[in-house]
C-alpha cells in the first residue's frame, strides 16, 4: 500500500473516532435521538476491509454503521446530518443512526434487524452474478447475528448458488451484554463456515493492516468464482452496546486491557515504527479530522429539518 | 379472447413478462424442475433455464431476502411462496425490509419485487395451511397487496405488478386456479389500485375480492331470483385501496355487505365499513354487515371447515338483513 493510502486510512480511523465522540456528546445533549451504536474500538475492521475492495464491490452491514459509512466515502457532513435527522443527511433524515446508505458509493445500508441483511447480501450478490458482473458483496455482521436463523439461510443459499459474497463476522465478544460463549454453541465463529463448506480465516481486528491483507486475499478469492467465504475478525468495542448500556456484563479491567490495543494506537505505532509517517504528520491528520468533525457538526446544526410536506415522500416509487 | 383458467392466466402473465424483459426471473421452492407445487410454472424451467427459474432451499427468509437484494440491484424477481402461510417465516423481510427500504433510505433503494403467494381455506389442509391473512400484509405502508378474483384480472394485475417499481404481494386463492374466464391475449395490463364493479345492481352494494367474489356472485344469482339486484364491487387491490367505486355504489344503494374469507376481527371488512361511514355517513340506511370467516383456526374436518368459511348462503342472509 502506498504512503498516501496508508495516511488516508489513518485519517479515516481518526475521523470515525472523533465523529462518534462528538456524536456521543450530541446524543447526551439531546440533539441525536433514537438508538445509537458506537463503533469506537472497532475502526480497524471496516477501515481495513473497505480499503481492500474495488469500486464494483458492494458493502452491506448492520446497525453499527457510522464507521462503514465513512469508510465507504460518505462525507462526515452527511453522516452527522443524518444523526441529527436533517434533510441533508445521507438518508434525508428518514433513517437515523442505524440506516445509512449510499448507492452511489456501493454502500447498501445500515440494517437494524439483527441478521436480516444477510439474505439481502445473497440477493445483492445474485444480482451481480445474474448480470455477469464481477463485483463481490461484502457482508458485515456481529457474532451475535450468527445465532439467528437468517445466518444459516443466507450462508447456505450463497454456497448452493455459488454467490460472490464475502461474509465478515465482526466478533466483538458480546451480543449486547451476552458473552459469545453464553449465546453461541461454538465461540470460534469461523467454525460455523465449515458447515457450509466455506473457506474461512480468523483475523486480528485491532490491526488495520492485518484486516486489509486478509480482506484483499479473501475478496479476490471470491471474485475468482470459487464461491463465498468467511472472515472472523476479532475486535472489541470500547463503549457500550448502545448509548443506554449500564455495562454490568463486563469488568472495566477487561475494557482497559483491550484499550491497550486501541486500533488507532496500533496503527500509529506501525506507521511511525516503519517510517511511513512521523508523529508530527499523524498529529496533523488528527487535527484535520477534528476540524472536519467540527465542520460536520456546524453543517448538521445549520441544516434544515425535513419539511412536514415531505412526510409521504418515498413511501412508494409510483403514485398511489 | 381465449377462455382460460386463472392458473393459465397467471402463468401466461409471467411467461410474457419473462420473454419481454430478461431481468425478470423466478425463484422459490419447487418452481423449476418440479414445475411449481400448483403447476403455475410448468414448462418454465425447460424454456427459460435454471438461471431464470431458480429452485431454492426450503428457506423463506432466504427466498424473500435474496429477492429483495437482487431487486435492489435492478433485477425484477418474482418470488413464489409455496403458500402464504409460509410468509410468516419471511415476515421480517416482507414488512421490515421490503416495505421500508425505499422510504427509510430517502428513496435510494428501489425494489421492483413481486411476491406471489397462494392462500385460502377449503382444502382440508388444517389450520396452518389454510389461512387468508391478506389484511395482515395490507396493514403495512410501503407494500402493495393485490388479490384477483377473475382470470383476466389475474393476468392484467400480475403483469402490472411485475412492471411496478414497488414491492407487490400478489395473493392467489388456491380454489380459484381452475376458474375459467375470458382473458385478453398479449399485452394486457391493469393499473394497480383500481376497484371495479363486477356485477351492476341497485339494491345493495357487496364489497369483496378474491374468493369472496365467487361466493358473492353465487349469492347474487340466488337473490336475483327474488328480484334483489346487488351491485358487486371487487377491490382487487387491498393496498392501495380504491374506495371510489365503493362509495359511488353505496350512494346509490345506501346499503352494504362486505364479504371476505379472512377473519372478521381487524379485517378488510372492518377497514372498508369504517371508510364507508367516514366518507358516506349521510347515505347510510342500514348498518353495514360483514361476512367473514368464523374466529377459529380452520379445522381439518370437511364439514367443520366449510361451516367456518363464508358461504353464499351467509351472503344471501346478510343482504336480506340490510334490506
Amino acid at each position: 500500500m502506498d504512503k498516501a493510502k496508508l495516511l488516508d486510512l489513518y485519517y479515516q480511523m481518526v475521523l470515525i473516532r472523533r465523529l462518534e465522540e462528538s456524536g456521543a456528546e450530541l446524543y447526551q445533549a439531546g440533539k441525536i435521538g433514537g438508538f445509537m451504536h458506537l463503533y469506537i474500538g472497532q475502526e480497524a475492521v471496516s477501515t481495513g476491509l473497505i480499503a481492500a475492495r474495488q469500486p464494483q464491490d458492494r458493502v452491506i452491514t448492520a446497525y453499527r454503521d457510522h464507521g462503514v459509512a465513512i469508510n465507504c466515502g460518505i462525507p462526515a457532513n452527511q453522516v452527522m446530518a443524518e444523526l441529527m435527522g436533517k434533510v441533508t443527511g445521507i438518508s434525508k433524515g428518514r433513517g437515523g443512526s442505524m440506516h445509512m446508505a449510499d448507492v452511489t458509493r456501493n454502500f447498501w445500508g445500515g440494517h437494524a434487524i439483527v441478521g436480516a441483511h444477510l439474505p439481502l447480501a445473497s440477493g445483492l450478490a445474485l444480482g451481480d452474478k445474474y448480470a455477469g458482473r464481477d463485483g463481490v458483496t461484502i457482508c458485515m455482521f456481529g457474532e451475535g447475528a450468527t445465532n439467528i436463523g437468517y445466518f444459516h439461510e443466507a450462508l447456505n443459499l450463497s454456497k448452493v448458488w455459488t454467490l460472490p459474497v464475502l461474509w465478515v463476522c465482526e466478533n466483538n465478544m458480546y451480543g449486547m451484554g451476552t458473552a459469545v460463549a453464553r449465546a453461541s454453541a461454538v465461540s470460534e465463529i469461523q467454525q460455523k463456515a465449515e458447515g457450509y463448506g466455506m473457506a474461512h480465516a480468523r483475523v486480528d481486528g485491532m490491526d488495520v493492516m492485518a484486516v486489509y491483507t486478509a480482506a484483499k486475499k479473501a475478496i479476490e478469492t471470491v471474485r475468482n468464482g470459487s464461491g463465498p467465504c468467511m472472515l472472523e475478525i476479532m475486535t472489541y468495542r470500547f463503549r457500550g452496546h448502545s448509548m443506554g448500556d449500564p455495562e454490568r456484563y463486563r469488568q472495566q479491567a477487561e475494557v482497559k486491557r483491550w484499550e491497550e490495543h486501541d486500533p488507532i494506537g496500533v496503527f500509529h505505532a506501525y506507521l511511525t515504527g516503519n517510517k511511513k509517517a512521523t508523529a508530527k504528520v499523524l498529529e496533523e491528520i488528527e487535527g484535520r479530522a477534528r476540524l472536519d468533525v467540527q465542520k460536520a457538526v456546524e453543517f448538521a446544526e445549520a441544516s434544515p429539518e425535513p419539511g412536514e410536506e415531505t412526510l409521504f415522500d418515498n413511501v412508494y416509487v409510483e403514485e398511489v | 379472447m381465449a377462455r382460460i383458467t386463472m392458473r393459465e392466466a397467471i402463468s401466461q402473465a409471467m411467461w410474457e413478462e419473462m420473454e419481454r424483459d430478461p431481468n425478470v426471473f423466478i425463484l422459490g421452492e419447487e418452481v423449476g424442475v418440479w414445475g411449481g407445487s400448483y403447476a403455475v410454472t410448468k414448462g418454465f424451467y425447460d424454456h427459460f433455464g435454471a438461471e431464470r427459474v431458480r429452485d431454492t432451499p426450503i428457506a423463506e427468509a432466504a427466498i424473500i431476502g435474496a429477492a429483495i437484494g437482487s431487486a435492489m440491484t435492478g433485477l425484477r424477481p418474482i418470488a413464489e411462496l409455496m403458500t402464504i402461510n409460509f410468509a410468516f417465516s419471511a415476515m421480517d423481510h416482507i414488512v421490515n425490509e421490503a416495505a421500508k427500504l425505499h422510504y427509510m433510505f430517502g428513496g435510494q433503494f428501489v425494489l421492483p419485487l413481486v411476491i406471489r403467494a397462494v392462500g385460502g381455506g377449503g382444502r382440508q389442509l388444517g389450520a396452518t395451511h389454510s389461512q387468508t391473512p391478506d389484511a395482515v400484509f395490507a396493514h403495512f405502508p410501503g407494500l402493495k397487496v393485490i388479490s384477483p378474483g377473475t382470470p383476466a384480472d389475474a393476468k392484467g394485475l400480475l403483469k402490472a405488478a411485475i412492471r411496478s417499481n414497488d414491492p407487490v404481494l400478489f395473493i392467489e386463492h388456491a380454489t380459484l386456479y381452475q376458474v375459467r374466464g375470458e382473458v385478453p391475449e398479449g399485452d394486457y395490463v391493469i393499473p394497480i389500485g383500481k376497484s371495479t364493479v363486477q356485477r351492476p345492481g341497485k339494491d345493495v352494494t357487496i364489497v369483496t375480492y378474491s374468493k369472496g367474489l365467487e361466493i358473492s356472485m353465487k349469492a347474487a344469482e340466488e337473490l336475483a331470483k327474488d328480484g334483489i339486484e346487488v351491485e358487486i364491487v371487487d377491490l382487487r387491490s387491498l393496498r392501495p385501496l380504491d374506495m371510489n367505486p365503493v362509495i359511488e355504489s353505496f350512494k346509490k344503494t345506501n346499503r352494504a355487505v362486505i364479504v371476505e374469507e379472512g377473519w372478521k376481527s381487524f379485517g378488510v371488512g372492518a377497514e372498508v365499513s369504517s371508510r364507508i361511514y367516514e366518507q358516506a355517513f349521510d347515505y347510510v340506511d342500514a348498518p353495514v354487515v360483514r361476512v367473514a370467516q368464523k374466529e377459529v383456526p380452520l379445522p381439518y374436518n370437511r364439514a367443520l371447515e366449510q361451516s367456518a368459511l363464508p358461504q353464499p348462503a351467509d351472503v344471501v342472509a346478510a343482504v336480506r338483513e340490510v334490506l
